[in-house]
């Protein structure tokens, strides 16, 4: 069974050595002319005004948490939805029962503004 | 016997990025490590025959917590060098005893798995279909398990809340 991962496994270590060879050619053939304008950090052209170690709004971290969350509430369904023609009714009650229970939640943030960026 | 090669080559490379996880000196250097980590626990369980704990351990842990982390990393202040982050109130005591009790409790879960082996509840490898596991875990996690299953969303419930209670503005 394990036989069938063997592609995927060249596939990983053909990313790594090709990501490696790069690196390494160019390491060997480029010039050292370093200047402070070439070592800043490219930022598709336009000059970086502060350090990219800013602190930034704990928005995100909301947004990525009830991501996060939800995610996790999807991932419950996938080997609910392989069995659901055994599991029937009884699957469907309790699926609908777990997902009226984060429903809940996904509520209270909408009302609390959680979703909102303003 | 390929499968002890596997194993004990992934589980040196798990122990080897979780040391580098605290050692690093950057944290975002930590978080990426800890990707790296996670991906050897995903070959683990392909290695082992539980293709959709793999998936999983991929889409959300390196996929979903590792952006959590990442966004912690960002929203502390981090120009301020590691002594800036002493607190004086921290309980070194407290903190040594609890570590010492988590190593009790290893000690005492391996000790008694090693005397009374737990059963394999699912099938090999060799005796599943194609699709690996993942029907045997959704029967077990539906019919046995049912409540935890149920008390889970409960719990994603709290963090749920407890996230927004903790970023709204004071108000």
């Amino acid at each position: 069974m394990l036989r069938a991962y063997v592609p995927i496994f060249l596939f990983i270590l053909v990313a790594i050595g090709f990501a490696v060879v790069t690196l390494l050619i160019s390491r060997l053939v480029h010039a050292e002319k370093p200047n402070a304008v070439k070592l800043e950090p490219y930022e598709c052209g336009i000059e970086p005004e502060t350090d990219a170690r800013d602190r930034y709004s704990v928005r995100y971290y909301l947004v990525a948490m009830l991501f996060v969350i939800f995610d996790v509430e999807t991932i419950f369904m996938f080997p609910w939805a392989v069995i659901l023609d055994r599991l029937a009714l009884f699957g469907l009650i309790e699926m609908a029962l777990f997902l009226f229970i984060l429903v809940v939640g996904y509520f209270y943030a909408w009302k609390k503004g959680a979703l909102e960026w303003a | 016997m390929l499968d002890a090669i596997a194993f004990y080559t992934l589980a040196a490379l798990i122990l080897a990025f979780a040391i580098a996880v605290i050692t690093a000196r950057n944290p975002v250097h930590s978080v990426v490590f800890l990707v790296i980590n996670f991906l050897a626990v995903a070959i683990v369980y392909i290695v082992l025959g539980a293709e959709f704990l793999a998936m999983i351990q991929v889409l959300v842990y390196a996929g979903g917590i590792v952006v959590l982390y990442l966004f912690v990393v960002m929203l502390v202040n981090l120009k301020r060098g590691p002594e800036a982050h002493q607190d004086p109130r921290r309980q070194t005591g407290a903190g040594v005893g609890l570590a010492v009790a988590v190593l009790a409790e290893l000690t005492a879960i391996l000790a008694y798995t090693g005397r009374n082996p737990l059963p394999a509840v699912v099938p090999a490898a060799s005796a599943r279909g194609p699709g690996g596991n993942t029907e045997q875990l959704g029967w077990l996690l539906y019919t046995t398990y049912l409540i935890p299953f149920e008390v889970a969303s409960m719990l994603l419930l709290v963090a749920m809340i407890g996230a927004i209670v903790l970023a709204r503005k004071v108000d």
